[in-house]
């Protein structure tokens, strides 16, 4: 008789505990983006990159301004390299214990429409780190074909263009996809307690298209 | 307005469309078999079925429950339902019982979609719904003999 589910109770207790204790790697991918806004909160505009004559050095800078939303807890969470997605800052496993399932959904009996609904929606408990449920209609986790956590922002870059990674998508449908999609607009609209991502989708999206339009080329790491 | 049924019957609602579908279950319905243990959507113990499938009551707010069915355990019937009270009640599967009502209502769900399910398949349904007395053995044990007890 196995008591996984014991052991998996025990580890959100031990996880809620830790969480607060980690350094939050969103802090540090924003060290790293040194000379552009500090804040974390910005993204520097398409337009501002003309500045770099050569074409592929200004490729290269525009989706490394781009990694600052696509390498952020919100989007990378979602994109796990196992099973199980990611939550919070400190991107932890996600608790309650969930598993990909059909489609990215969840498992029978544990969907993630169980919990999430159609929008964010605010909680009644009382909870330090937990503000609100975060929702969208479109909710499900990324192929694991496309998992990005634990890559560099290089190799990402690669399996964003690689159509055997990214869902069969020309560049066009790149740049529509990452301008417009519903659920990738959540992470700017993250629900209460939780850190949004950088500018606004519609700057992200030029900033993909001038990455494109220049030959998308990717960072070396 | 906000219109539902409740276990089979008509209901309305007319308070804060943003009140928790467990507070009306609960405080307007006085139906107190499904339990409040965090409201945070991290303990199970408020587990309800919403057009069958089921659901966090506790976050989930009853203006999300417009036209919909809303199944508690005081009202979960079926085959898969008369399985699960069988095996839990065969096994002496609750302790306090504090969360057991989440824990027969994913049970069930579970049940009504895979209805032989391995330890996988438990491992993947029920481990959102904890138990502090740790019955998960006897939980496990139980859903199994209402699968065998299905079968022929
Ligand atoms: S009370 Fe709803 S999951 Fe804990
Ligand atoms: S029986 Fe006591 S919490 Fe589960």
């Amino acid at each position: 008789m196995k008591l996984k589910l014991a052991f998996t109770g025990l580890a959100a207790i031990c996880l809620f505990v830790g969480a607060g204790m980690a350094l939050s790697p969103a802090s540090i991918a924003q060290n790293a983006q040194g000379g552009t806004k500090p804040d974390g909160k910005t993204l520097k505009p398409a337009a501002s990159f003309q500045s770099i004559t050569n074409q592929q050095q200004r490729s290269v800078a525009l989706f490394q301004e781009a990694g600052k939303v696509i390498q952020h807890p919100r989007c990378v969470n979602c994109h796990p390299a196992t099973d199980r997605p990611l939550q919070g800052a400190t991107m932890h496993p996600h608790q309650p214990p969930v598993f990909r399932g059909d489609g990215g959904m969840g498992m029978p009996g544990m969907q993630c429409t169980t919990c999430h609904s159609p929008q964010n929606t605010p909680v009644v408990g009382q909870a330090d780190t937990i503000k609100s449920i975060p929702g969208n209609p479109a909710w499900h986790l990324a192929p694991i074909e496309m998992a990005w956590v634990g890559k560099s922002l290089g190799q990402i870059c690669q399996q964003i263009k690689d159509p055997a990674r990214n869902g069969g998508k020309s560049m066009d449908q790149i740049v529509e996809h990452m301008a417009h999609d519903e659920l990738v607009g959540w992470g700017w609209d993250p629900g209460a307690g939780r850190e949004p991502v950088p500018g606004t989708q519609a700057e992200f999206g030029e900033l993909i298209k001038a990455w494109v339009d220049t030959g998308a080329a990717c960072p070396a790491s | 307005m906000v219109s539902f049924t409740l276990n089979g019957q008509q209901k309305e609602f007319d308070g804060d469309p943003d009140t928790p579908l467990l507070w009306v279950i609960r405080d307007a319905e006085k139906l107190t078999g499904t339990k409040y243990g965090c409201g945070v959507a991290q303990c199970g113990a408020c587990t309800v079925h919403l057009d069958g499938m089921p659901r966090r009551s506790c976050v989930t707010p009853i203006s999300m429950v417009d036209g919909s069915e809303v199944i508690t355990v005081e009202g979960v019937s079926g085959k898969e339902a008369d399985a699960v009270k069988t095996a839990w009640a065969g096994l002496d599967v609750p302790q306090c019982g504090y969360c057991q009502s989440g824990q027969v209502m994913s049970a069930v769900a579970l049940l009504q979609m895979v209805p032989k399910p391995t330890d996988a398949d438990i491992d993947g349904a029920m481990a959102g719904n904890i138990c502090r007395c740790a019955t998960y053995h006897r939980i496990r044990a139980a859903i199994h003999n209402a699968a065998n007890s299905m079968e022929g």
